[in-house]
């Protein structure tokens, strides 16, 4: 089945204010990194308890997001879903696209983000930190090569071993991703074999959404809609990812209470955390789990299909996102364990929950990032053929 | 002119009795210092793996209120305090443990272990943070991106990061903005043959509760106690084999 492509020839007022409002955003993040770097990190909300804080949370939600970003372009080569593959060289630009957006926000909360050249030339390969900047530089770099045998008809014929190269690579990166946390063994939360499949499942969710929403977007500027078949075959995707997700959660969560050096942290965080156990039930699991689950599997009502859709998409970045704030911020303003049955103080904040407010300059951060990924998509749109171009035109009304 | 061979000797025997006493003289007044010079090693000399530095901690004679080492270690590395607590760095601190069931309460340092397995040495991507053959460990500020997973990996929360412009850096001890920073053992000191900060100021102001010294040595006072008296590593169920030991906690 052939398909052909299109650029973005989109020129109404709301492409020109998305597009300016994006970059306007790309630059208050690079504003807010500069800011950071030379009055120092003091001025964020991050500290020497909570180390890692919300540009963590964005840079780990958008890697995630590249890396299932691709699942159209993979269902399309390796699964042989046809009817994916109108969409199929978009996947590939958004999985970049968000790596990029992701590593940029990553890099530039470094305390020396100067010393990058550092980072690229000095490995330490024992570090899983250290893997993972070559799975994420390496995703770029297979995913522009699938990319490219996408676009070359010349090429055409390899397209299946690229996304087979591809989507093993996902599995290898997300899995990486989530092994910075799961072999922390100074902090019982994070030590678990589970961190890894969770980081799977949960960029394949996460990152089908973020398809589903972006090329929704990019469809209405440039007057496309997706097929109602490639919709629905997603939304089922989708919902079956996120009940294999919430199931992961409730074995890393219920083993957590199983054992008797984690028990404290997940009662702590599913029980008495304060914003964290506000942002675990209600955000992790009611609005990020259970209602796009009711919206897709338990709503029959066909005329809404489109704000089923959305909604169940939108629940689901909300969730994944509250998910990894939990993750990442609750896992570290738990105090660790040092001395078991004792009482710890000091004036380093032992035995205490460390506090953790996010500060503008590390939301302009995020935001950035999360701008620098549109910025790049809407650009690339523009000048390379990547939107499919025999779907049905919307219906202007 | 003396044109006498005899004469010259005498000259020449005087001269040198005067140099050598001047020597001697210069050396007295000079003091320690040109001693800790003489033992100090150069620049191309590597640490050895024939010594282990350890610090060896009695809990029984740390007093719950005193920080003398702490506050030695604050000056000597000019750690200062900028009234933010969260962020200030510290390399040691003092830690009060009440035991949930016999309310009985230990009072103790808490520093950088100096872990002959390091967690963060482990995880450090550029390979900054690293562990010298004596066993201390320490971050090559030149190479710190300042990621702060070694803060995350940690078991001992014994590292800070900079999180401000700094002034009246010690030339001894430079730190920098953006980095990660934790006990060095003093090793501007340890490598000119004296111990550490903290172990001095808890000699001379606090309980002595210190020893440091070179746990490869059979002979050191360090080594002597450590096979002598009962002591532990903090979490040892890691296997870490801490370069620091706690006795009476």
């Amino acid at each position: 089945m052939s398909h052909h492509y299109r650029i973005l020839t989109a020129n109404s007022p709301s492409y020109y204010v998305l597009a300016l409002t994006l970059v306007a955003l790309a630059l208050l993040g690079l504003g807010a990194a500069h800011y950071m770097e030379s009055e120092g990190h003091w001025v964020t909300g991050m500290n020497n308890q909570i180390v890692w804080g919300l540009p963590h949370v964005f840079a780990i939600s958008l890697i995630l997001s590249a890396s299932g970003a691709l699942n159209v372009a993979s269902m399309a080569s390796l699964f042989g879903r046809t009817i994916y593959s109108g969409w199929s060289r978009f996947s590939g630009l958004l999985a970049i696209s968000l790596l990029i957006g992701g590593l940029l926000v990553l890099v530039l909360d470094l305390g020396r983000p100067d010393r990058l050249i550092i980072a690229m030339t000095h490995y330490n390969f024992k570090s899983i930190f250290a893997w993972n900047i070559f799975l994420y530089t390496g995703f770029i770099a297979v995913a522009g090569i699938y990319l490219w045998f996408m676009f070359e008809r010349k090429m055409n014929r390899h397209v299946k071993v690229a996304g087979l190269v591809a989507f093993g690579w996902r599995f290898v990166l997300t899995a990486g991703t989530g092994s910075i946390f799961g072999f922390i063994v100074a902090r019982q939360f994070y030590h678990s074999s589970m961190m890894a499949p969770l980081f799977i499942v949960l960029s394949l969710s996460l990152g089908t959404a973020v398809f589903m929403l972006v090329s929704r977007v990019i469809g209405s500027l440039s007057g496309i809609s997706m097929k109602p078949e490639i919709s629905s075959s997603m939304m089922r995707l989708l919902g079956i990812l996120i009940a294999l997700e919430g199931f992961l959660v409730c074995v890393f969560y219920l083993t957590g209470l199983y054992t008797a050096a984690r028990y404290d942290v997940v009662l702590f965080i599913i029980v008495n955390g304060g914003i964290y156990t506000f942002l675990f039930w209600a955000g992790q699991i009611v609005i990020g789990t259970v209602m796009p689950l009711y919206l897709i599997f338990l709503t029959r009502n066909q005329a809404g299909a489109k704000a089923r859709l959305v909604s169940a998409a939108i629940s689901k970045v909300i969730g994944g996102f509250c998910l990894l704030y939990v993750m990442v911020i609750a896992g570290q303003s738990y105090p660790q364990l040092m001395f078991p049955g004792k009482q710890v103080q000091s004036t380093f904040f032992d035995g205490v929950v460390a506090r953790y407010a996010p500060s503008w300059p590390e939301l302009a951060l995020g935001l950035g990032g999360v701008s620098v990924v549109g910025v790049i998509i809407l650009a690339a749109t523009r000048v390379l053929p990547f939107l499919p171009a025999e779907t049905q035109r919307v219906q202007s009304s | 002119m003396s044109g006498h061979p005899e004469n010259l000797e005498a000259v020449d025997s005087n001269r040198r009795k005067l140099m050598v006493a001047a020597a001697a003289a210069s050396l007295a007044g000079a003091g320690l210092n040109l001693v800790e010079l003489a033992m100090a090693k150069t620049s191309s000399e590597a640490a050895s793996k024939l010594v282990r530095w350890g610090l060896l901690i009695d809990t029984q004679k740390c007093g719950s209120g005193c920080d003398a080492c702490v506050s030695a270690c604050n000056a000597e590395h000019n750690l200062e305090d900028l009234g933010r607590p969260e962020t200030d760095a510290q390399w040691i601190r003092k830690l009060d443990l009440v035991d949930q069931q016999t309310s009985h309460v230990d009072s103790l340092p808490m520093l950088c272990q100096h872990c002959e397995h390091p967690p963060c040495v482990d995880v450090c991507p550029t390979g900054a943070s690293f562990r010298r053959d004596d066993g201390i460990v320490l971050v090559d500020k030149h190479t710190c991106i300042g990621c702060r997973y070694c803060m995350i990996a940690c078991p001992y929360k014994a590292r800070s990061f900079v999180h401000e412009n700094l002034a009246n850096q010690r030339s001894w001890s430079p730190r920098g903005k953006g980095i990660v920073e934790g006990c060095t053992f003093c090793t501007h000191r340890v490598d000119v043959g004296r111990t550490p900060a903290c172990v001095e100021a808890c000699h001379v102001e606090g309980g002595g509760a210190m020893t440091f010294g070179d746990m490869m040595n059979p002979d050191s006072e360090i080594s002597l106690s450590l096979k002598s008296e009962p002591s532990r590593q903090i979490r040892e169920d890691l296997k870490l084999n801490t370069g620091v030991r706690y006795q009476n906690v």
